[in-house]
């Protein structure tokens, strides 16, 4: 063996196949199988991809970098059970491009935040996170009261929609109308963005303000969003109680 | 750096430049406004600020005949200028963001200072900001001196150079304004990640085509692992950034893996950011000059060679240690908890092969402080080693994960290993670059050296203390079977911890202006040049 390394280090070329294949064993390993993904990790029937406002407030959580913070994956312990609620499923995030399962918690997992705290609650800890939890030491962002850029939006669909992710013609061409009409309650596109994307969907005005779509209209939407696009954990962990 | 440069090659210098400056004007052009329009003006200015700098020098002299008998030492100089900005803005944004955790009020209301969108100005800084400059910079010193060839043309370890900051600058201040992939370590968007791709083939070709010029027969052990480190970080870097643009006249994109591929992807792309980036580069770093620095040969060849083929192949494998107890396939997460135990073994045999390495030269380690840097590099890489591989046993990552004691880790191996072996490898640099037997002051490097270590201590413990203490009060339950403590509790916890951290970086930081300082200085009182010279003359172009 020695031997024959003594001659490989000779070969430039020869040194850099073998590392390119030695390094490469585990990857495929690794990662290949997850490929078949469809087969082994079961869409539940009642999952629905994010509206294009929760898609805004998406890229807005992204930009502010949150998830640096902030984890978005209940593990399978019991006390994150009862912290958090049910364990997140890998189902759960199979539109999500890309995850944001985060990898250090400063602040609390947000997994199953959706629902949790009012639109209200929301709007206030995100411009002064200290008005709400005196002891917190989130950052502020003031700025989100500015308007929501949503040049983007409709592509954003079409290109997430290549990717696999089940937006159809129809929600693409209304993206925009959508966006709007899930902060005004009293609209006649709220019943359309229901029609499209499910009754559960929630429509408020998230920042309290009807008339302007603003940033912080989508990241409350997004935030309230989150561990709402199925059931199936909560279902699972039913059954798992019943048995 | 055009002084080396034949009238030819400063004619093709010219002629990138301007190109440069053009695809700049295209990129600015397309998205018109916002990121990315300022990206364009931003290679337009280095385009054009290069095209004038070359076009004042057509013509001046050609280059002495005998540059060719000389090692090419211009871009490591360079290279280890970049090296010292980057760690001081790096270092610097990471003591800031530290004191935001212990004081989140001192955040100016602008979005640009947000802690979120330092964040990564931080990793990205430090990472490829101050290790890639230090590794493209010593890789292209020692490749040279193995070899005993000069780099095979005078353009490209230029390009490599001046386009890998480029993708740096693009990408911290991408952060500020809000574009990111939110991929961790590889946040910067689709176009500066194409960039990348197109200078590490150039790195890469440069590598080969000198290594084929060696006049030594063999390849020398630090070269597989610079090696190793281009080709792999190569190939995690296209596979982990494979995104679709959603205009190609905006900055955004959306990555094609999502969900659990997507969260495999990232930390098999992630950890082996550490393994590749972090660890194979810099042993590279080790392999060279700590054998030169103490004067001693490698103590054993046979175990470098073990060590090696360990490295590549265990560490590929361990990435799923980040995701135990998720909604990762069970099979997966044993696999990287498995392979991350066994990979402490390749890991120790590299440590303590550096280590033995020092046997009969301890009195130099003593007596000087730069082989103390790397003698301490050595010992924090096998404590960081072994600390990573306990981590990654599932039951220690129930507490550990998500917690302070993660980033503790990871500083350990950042500052205890990867900072004090560039610093090492530095102060043995600078002054033979300069022509010069010592650094200007050595009393500042044994000061550096103190302050290093004293701050990656106390960086240390603290967050080893912050992040148990986390991990313990989650898992808290009272005697009514209730959680004793809310997530809030164990946030005020943190306090006196994160203000330790934010000391031990601070004295981290004061001790890389210090080297700065004495970097700028030994570089101004140079005495020529570095006195050694290729073996063989080496044929005209």
């Amino acid at each position: 063996m020695l031997r024959l390394h003594y001659n490989l280090e000779k070969i430039s070329m020869g040194m850099v196949a073998a590392i390119i294949v030695v390094a490469s064993i585990g990857g495929i390993v690794e990662i290949a199988p997850l490929f078949t993904i469809d087969e082994t990790v079961e869409i539940p029937d009642d999952l629905r991809p994010h509206t294009p406002l929760e898609l805004a407030g998406r890229e807005i959580y992204i930009r502010e970098g949150c998830y640096a913070c902030h984890s978005q994956m209940v593990r399978s312990l019991a006390d994150e059970l009862d912290r958090y609620g049910p364990y997140s499923l890998a189902a759960e995030s199979a539109y999500d491009h890309p995850m944001l399962w985060g990898s250090k918690r400063t602040g609390p997992d947000l997994a199953r935040l959706g629902g949790k705290y009012s639109d209200d609650w929301h709007v206030a800890h995100l411009i002064d996170p200290r008005a709400v939890v005196p002891a917190s030491i989130m950052p502020a962002y003031p700025w989100l009261t500015g308007s929501l850029d949503t040049s983007l939006l409709q592509d954003s669909l079409a290109v997430l929609a290549r990717l696999g992710v089940p937006y159809d013609d129809e929600m693409i061409a209304a993206a925009l109308a959508d966006a709007a009409a899930q902060s005004r309650p009293e609209s006649d596109g709220a019943e359309d963005l229901r029609a499209r994307y499910g009754e559960d969907v929630p429509v408020s005005a998230f920042d309290g303000n009807p008339s302007h779509l603003s940033e912080m209209d989508a990241l409350v939407a997004y935030l309230q969003s989150l561990g709402r696009l199925t059931n199936a954990a909560y279902e699972g962990l039913a059954e798992e109680d019943g048995s | 750096m055009t002084g080396t440069l034949t009238l030819r090659e400063r004619q093709v210098a010219l002629a990138l430049a301007v190109l440069l400056a053009v695809l700049g004007l295209v990129m600015a052009g397309a998205a018109r406004q916002g990121v990315m329009a300022l990206h364009g003006v931003m290679a337009i200015a280095l385009g054009l600020g290069l095209a004038f700098r070359i076009g004042g020098t057509l013509d001046d002299p050609a280059p002495p005949r005998d540059r060719l008998t000389r090692y090419d030492d211009g871009p490591t100089r360079f290279g280890i200028i970049m090296t010292l900005i980057w760690a001081i803005i790096g270092m610097g944004v990471g003591v800031w963001v530290a004191a935001l955790l212990y004081w989140p009020e001192a955040t100016p209301l602008v979005p640009w200072t947000s802690f979120g969108r330092l964040r990564p100005v931080h990793t990205t800084g430090i990472i490829f900001g101050f290790g890639g400059n230090a590794l493209i910079a010593t890789s292209f010193h020692v490749l040279q001196r193995t070899s005993r060839a000069r780099l095979a043309d005078s353009l490209s370890p230029w390009i490599v150079l001046l386009g890998f900051n480029l993708f740096c600058a693009w990408a911290v201040t991408g952060y500020l304004l809000g574009s990111t992939q939110s991929k961790e370590y590889a946040e910067a968007e689709w176009y500066a990640d194409l960039w990348l791709v197109v200078i590490w083939v150039l790195y890469f070709v440069l590598y080969i085509r000198t290594l084929a010029r060696r006049i030594e027969p063999h390849i020398y052990v630090a070269n597989w692992y610079y090696m190793a480190f281009i080709l792999v970080v190569a190939m995690l870097h296209i596979v982990n950034n494979l995104a679709m643009p959603v205009r190609w006249s905006a900055p955004e994109s959306f990555p094609i893996w999502a969900g659990v591929q997507d969260a495999m992807v990232q930390w098999w792309y992630g950890h082996n950011a550490v393994a590749f980036f972090l660890t194979a580069g810099f042993l590279g770093m080790l392999y060279y000059f700590l054998p030169v620095r103490s004067g001693r040969p490698i103590w054993s060849y046979r175990l470098s060679i073990v060590s090696f083929w360990g490295i590549v192949f265990f560490y590929i494998w361990v990435g799923s240690h980040h995701l135990h107890y998720t909604a990762l396939p069970f099979w997966a997460q044993t696999l990287g908890m498995t392979f991350s135990v066994m990979l402490l073994v390749p890991s120790w045999a590299s440590a303590g092969n550096a280590i033995a390495t020092l046997n009969g030269a301890w009195h130099k380690v003593r007596d000087d402080a730069t082989l103390r840097f790397m003698f301490v590099a050595a010992v924090f890489y096998g404590l960081s080693t072994f600390e990573g591989s306990f981590l990654a046993i599932r039951p220690v990552n129930s507490l550990s994960h998500y917690t302070d004691w993660t980033v503790g880790h990871v500083h350990s191996g950042t500052l205890g290993w990867v900072a004090m072996i560039v610093f090492g490898a530095i102060y043995t640099l600078v002054p033979q670059l300069s022509g010069r037997e010592h650094m200007v002051s050595p009393r500042a490097v044994e000061w550096h050296f103190w302050l290093a270590v004293t701050g990656t201590l106390v960086y240390v413990v603290a967050l080893w203390n912050a992040g148990i203490t986390q991990g313990l009060m989650w898992r808290a339950y009272d005697e009514n079977g209730a959680l004793s403590y809310s997530f809030l509790e164990s946030v005020q916890a943190m306090a006196p911890y994160y203000l330790l951290r934010t000391i031990g970086g601070a004295l981290f930081l004061t001790g890389a202006v210090i080297c700065a300082w004495n970097c700028r200085a030994t570089m101004r009182a140079a005495q020529g040049e570095a006195t050694d010279r290729p073996l063989a003359v080496q044929p005209a172009e």
